[in-house]
């Protein structure tokens, strides 16, 4: 099944928001807080239903979607995932399998080996989930994603606790994963990230859209001193921005 | 791995059988086979108790196993439902209004009892309700329960029916005969089965339940498994047997570091453990010099059971300092 387009009608805490979003593309969703970039991510997961408007997979409404369809389709790493039991790294990543129920063990663990390859896991395969550093528990997590061989990767604020090192190597991921053909949204606070390393920027400002399109427009110095009410100006060359802030 | 444990836990099982048939008052020397009423006593009164301790512990042992990966959290047993105290309910009741006296009605009466809280726990749930809604639920179930199970002792009509209840609470396998395997059996499997049918979902919600959903859980089916799961293993075990805690509550957690710790691996590998450690107690409970009668099961499992909770908090807490 490919996939072409995401789009989302009406949520109760996101006005009239219609767009539509592109496989092999960086998307990323910014916003103060409080400005809806969970549930428009949540809701383009096929999470939260919309109580009007649609939210469309490849132009399928996506609530006539079977779950286990949607979840093949649709890989989504929520803010601050957690992992209940000290499952090894293995056994963490093979759970990303579940959707596929009935699919052959062989293909399965293919599948598992390749997610851990592409994490660059292989060292940790065996290494229990409580004896990871931050940034090897947050590969580990995407690995899971990737076992289950999504289109469309969903991950809400992936960088939050990682430090500049890790957060620099979980973005290159998600970039190739965008160069592999997928479909990638991150929910992202750090707008010299999203500046850097999103090919599209939507910009939320308390529900409502306030900006969307390439990053040097949807996160122009205009944009962020009137969503963010603050002045700042980015510094620096093209891909390599700051924030000067004040 | 599991597959061992699994073989492992079975071979225990093929040894401890036999050998329990053996003890307990009377004790039954295999090779002096003149013991007097032996084959009375194996086949009416031990064979059936043993058979009752696996078929219990392993309903006990599967929806402890059930509950912690439903719960994310080692520290929790069965009983947090409230479906436990919802059967003791019914049964009570079957003592106070004098229909105990016939014996099949009595795990009748609880069955509607654990039928009761089912309904009682899916209807507060409701629709939408996450699981510390659910959980709440159970409690406050557990407490109305346990509220009118009180109310129905200090109002029962004679001290003998107040003795009868109280001492039923206790829960045993004692004088249990091959009637009350008959009931618990179907209602056991049946509800082990339903546990083992919620595994994979059980595996997602690792993750958290917002990524379980992302997995394509549906957390209105699971809910519906868990407490018809919970309610057959759980509801049967009271209703023939009183209420045995802690089990489900112990057996998970020495079982899972055998296991690759999914909740779905630790399901048959609980049942099997949970089978051993009921059907070993059981047996020591027989064996016990004890003054006055046999010591109840119910309460050597408590006393058993409540330090091993407090050791675990204990070890928890030092983990999270």
């Amino acid at each position: 099944m490919t996939l072409a387009t995401l789009s989302l009608g009406v949520k109760s805490r996101l006005a009239d928001l219609t767009m539509t979003l592109d496989l092999g593309e960086v998307t990323a969703i910014c916003g103060p807080n409080g400005a809806g970039k969970s549930t428009l991510l949540a809701s383009l997961a096929g999470l939260l239903a919309p109580d009007a408007g649609h939210v469309a997979l490849g132009g399928q409404p996506m609530a006539g979607l079977r779950p286990d369809v949607r979840a093949r389709t649709i890989g989504y790493l929520p803010q601050m995932p957690e992992v209940a039991w000290d499952l090894s790294v293995e056994v963490l990543v093979s759970l990303g399998r579940l959707p596929w129920h009935g699919v052959p063990g062989s293909e399965a663990q293919a599948a598992i080996d390749d997610a851990i390859a592409a994490m660059d896991l292989e060292a940790f395969r065996h290494r229990r989930v409580s004896q990871l550093s931050g940034g090897e528990r947050a590969r580990s997590l995407m690995a899971r994603v990737l076992a289950t061989g999504p289109s469309w990767l969903l991950a809400d604020e992936p960088l939050a606790s990682l430090d500049l090192a890790h957060a620099a190597s979980l973005v290159a991921c998600f970039r190739k994963q965008a160069q592999l053909g997928r479909g990638v949204v991150l929910v992202l606070h750090d707008l010299a990230m999203a500046m850097n390393h999103a090919d599209r920027v939507i910009v939320l400002d308390r529900g409502r859209l306030a900006a969307d399109g390439a990053p040097e427009l949807a996160l122009g110095a205009d944009v962020v001193a009137r969503v963010w009410g603050c002045p700042a100006r980015w510094v620096g060359e093209p891909g390599a921005r700051a924030l000067s802030v004040g | 791995m599991n597959r061992r444990l699994i073989l492992i836990l079975l071979a225990a099982l093929v040894v401890a059988v036999p050998l329990s048939l053996l003890a307990g008052r009377v004790w039954i020397d295999p090779f002096a086979p003149e013991t007097r009423n032996a084959s009375v006593i194996l086949m009416q009164l031990r064979l059936p108790r043993a058979a009752l301790a696996l078929v219990l512990g392993a309903g006990l042992g599967a929806s402890g196993a059930a509950m912690q990966g439903f719960l994310r959290n080692p520290l929790a047993d069965p009983g947090l439902f409230g479906i436990a105290p919802g059967a003791a309910l019914g049964a009570v009741l079957s003592f106070w209004t004098g229909y105990a006296a016939s014996a099949w009605l009595l795990p009748v009466f609880a069955l509607i009892g654990a039928g009761g809280a089912m309904a009682l726990l899916a209807l507060i749930a409701g629709r939408e309700g996450g699981i510390a809604l659910f959980t709440l639920a159970g409690l406050m179930i557990s407490s109305l329960a346990g509220a009118l199970m009180s109310l129905a002792i200090s109002l029962s009509p004679t001290p003998f029916a107040m003795s009868e209840i109280v001492t039923w609470l206790m829960g045993t396998l004692a004088d249990r005969s091959w009637r009350e395997v008959w009931v618990a059996t179907p209602f056991t499997l049946a509800g082990i089965g339903v546990l083992m049918a919620a595994g994979r979902s059980l595996d997602a919600l690792t993750l958290g339940e917002a990524a379980a959903r992302s997995l394509g859980v549906d957390p209105r089916r699971l809910q519906g498994l868990m407490i018809a799961g919970i309610g057959l293993t759980v509801g049967a075990g009271v209703a023939v047997a009183g209420i045995i805690g802690f089990v489900g509550l112990m057996v998970p957690h020495l079982v899972r570091p055998l296991t690759d710790r999914r909740p779905s691996s630790l399901i048959v590998p609980s049942a099997l453990a949970g089978a051993l450690l009921l059907l070993v107690a059981d047996c020591l409970c027989r064996v016990l010099p004890l003054t006055g009668g046999e010591l109840r099961l119910g309460i050597a499992l408590s006393l058993l059971g409540a330090p091993f909770f407090l050791a675990l908090l204990l070890r928890m807490r030092r983990g999270l300092a």
